[in-house]
């Protein structure tokens, strides 16, 4: 049965795996042809780092991926410390409302916000004052849907957390704000940058909702790649494939490796306690 | 930590949600059923009906394209939570690895190998058959949705596998359970939550992707999602029969999830911030 389930492992991750191979043995590909290797060269990383449109769309989605991870960090922890204090029927009301851009396929919610925003357009319009989609819809659209991620990870943080420790804080004399960022804050930090993480990676991400909120000007870069792979044959794609690549993977071992040391040392630490 | 001032932290909340996630769908609301002037109107509602085949389509390729993710997610999921703990943490990075690339460069990768002159025909050319028409077919737009979201069907069902106890399988076996019936009795009614979580994060996003039948499926594999793009960015431009779509469409979805919600249960939403 061991063997079996070997396997069966390596076929999924050979399936998982395969294709991200291919893109990136191609990316050194002398010919355009995606099928038929000729030589070896780097040719279309050289072209990759001087593709303008590129560089500037990755800087749109930087831009807008911190902006908008900033603000739905902030906007999302302050409404998960209300949500926390609501009663049992409210919460549910509230919370299901968060969910809500979870549950909808990005479509409807792309569809939906660009209906708003031509909306907001022809309003501000008939004012005098003119209205284009760009950064300002992106970030929007953006905080829109991450937002709900970053009550997702606090609102457990805050559960958990000893409540009379915030009332000792006031007791002794804090005010509610400062108790808030002198005992709370920390104490929820874990959840805080999980949600901000995660708003961030989500952001940088995401294609559907800002295709149908973006302007010609605010390319992201999931954008240009769609243009990218909608035109002729381009190896530059799996250039930056294999950066990507690349870079996720470093990122991800990096996070792996951290926890397994923060494991090891928690076990050596409750050792010694026992 | 609740005190009468924690209550307000969420209001900015509460508006930013009255303003970007209640406003835009009551916009597609009543943008479906409105024409130009803002008169009502059912004629868009019964317009989608002119698209049944599409929408039986799409309905059709993403539970099938559900169906195999189960089917191929659920062993894998088994046989990972039954491995030690390093070698669980590196599985696991390694499923979420490829879901951390760009899902338009995943589906580009497949377009490479499918295609007329990709790798597949080629390898067949070697010994003189094909080549196989692959690229521009419904299963190929099948193949596309599972590759792209088999990872969230393994994680739920991982998620929920790892807290099934050794000792209960053991105890079923010492009993005189065969694998089979230890299969069918203990492990799949204890992964139940974890299945319908899975079927959710995978049919949802199936049934109303639009990019890979775009990328995959050639013109001949519309769904809904083409649809609705059309109607909003494309040359069909009418937001308020892509509003009428986008209606059906979330109708649809809430009826599939109030399906796996029967069998959900409390632990619904685990596994889904992966």
């Amino acid at each position: 049965m061991k063997w079996l389930s070997r396997t069966y492992v390596w076929v999924v991750m050979f399936f998982l795996y395969a294709p991200i191979g291919v893109l990136i043995f191609f990316s050194f590909n002398q010919s355009k042809s995606r099928s038929n290797f000729t030589g070896f060269t780097l040719d279309w990383y050289r072209k990759l780092f001087a593709n303008e449109i590129i560089l500037q769309s990755l800087v749109n989605t930087l831009i807008v991926a911190v902006v908008s991870s900033v603000i739905a960090t902030v906007l999302g922890t302050a409404a998960a410390v209300g949500i926390n204090s609501l009663k049992k029927g409210p919460r549910a009301l509230v919370m299901n409302l968060n969910n809500l851009p979870i549950i909808n396929p990005e479509i409807v919610t792309g569809v939906s916000l660009m209906l708003l925003f031509v909306m907001f357009k022809g309003g501000l319009g008939s004012l005098g004052l003119s209205f284009e989609f760009g950064y300002t819809t992106l970030i929007l659209a953006h905080i829109a849907f991450n937002v709900s991620y970053v009550v997702l990870n606090v609102l457990p943080k805050l559960r958990q957390m000893d409540q009379f420790v915030y009332e000792a804080a006031l007791d002794l004399g804090c005010s509610p704000l400062s108790a808030f960022f002198k005992v709370v804050l920390p104490e929820i930090m874990p959840g805080v940058l999980a949600g901000f993480l995660m708003a961030f990676t989500y952001s940088i991400d995401d294609f559907v909702i800002s295709y149908f909120v973006s302007g010609p000007t605010s390319q992201t870069l999931p954008i240009t790649i769609y243009s990218m792979t909608r035109r002729k044959v381009s190896p530059e794609i799996n250039a930056l494939s294999t950066i990507i690549f690349g870079v996720v993977l470093m990122v991800l071992l990096a996070v792996n490796f951290h926890g397994a040391r923060a494991e090891r040392a928690g076990r050596r630490r409750g050792g010694a306690a026992a | 930590m609740r005190s009468k001032y924690s209550a307000f932290a969420a209001v900015p909340y509460y508006v930013w949600m009255a303003l970007f996630t209640v406003a835009p769908l009551a916009m597609v609301a009543v943008f479906a059923f409105t024409d130009e002037s803002g008169a009502f109107t059912m004629e868009h509602i019964s317009r989608v009906g002119e698209y049944t085949n599409v929408l039986v389509r799409s309905v059709w390729l993403a539970a099938i394209a559900t169906a195999i993710c189960l089917v191929v997610a659920y062993p894998l999921a088994y046989i990972m939570s039954r491995q030690s703990g390093a070698k669980q943490r590196t599985m696991v990075m390694l499923i979420m690895l490829p879901m951390w690339m760009n899902f338009l460069l995943r589906t580009y990768a497949w377009m490479t190998i499918l295609e007329k002159n990709g790798l597949i025909n080629r390898f067949f050319g070697l010994f003189g058959i094909g080549p196989f028409d692959m690229i521009n077919t419904s299963g190929a737009v099948v193949l596309g949705m599972v590759y792209n979201y088999l990872p969230f069907m393994i994680l739920p069902l991982y998620t929920i596998m790892v807290k099934i106890d050794d000792r209960v399988i053991e105890a079923a076996q010492d009993l005189g359970a065969n694998p089979l019936k230890v299969a069918a009795r203990v492990v799949l009614p204890l992964s139940v939550p974890g299945i319908s979580t899975g079927i959710t994060m995978v049919f949802v996003p199936a049934v109303s992707t639009f990019i890979i039948s775009r990328m995959l499926g050639g013109g001949g594999n519309l769904l809904i999602g083409d649809l609705i793009d059309l109607q909003f960015l494309g040359n069909a431009y009418n937001p308020h029969l892509g509003s009428a779509i986008s209606l059906v469409l979330m109708v649809i979805i809430l009826l599939c999830m109030s399906l796996t919600n029967q069998f959900g249960g409390d632990e619904e939403r685990e596994g889904m911030l992966v």
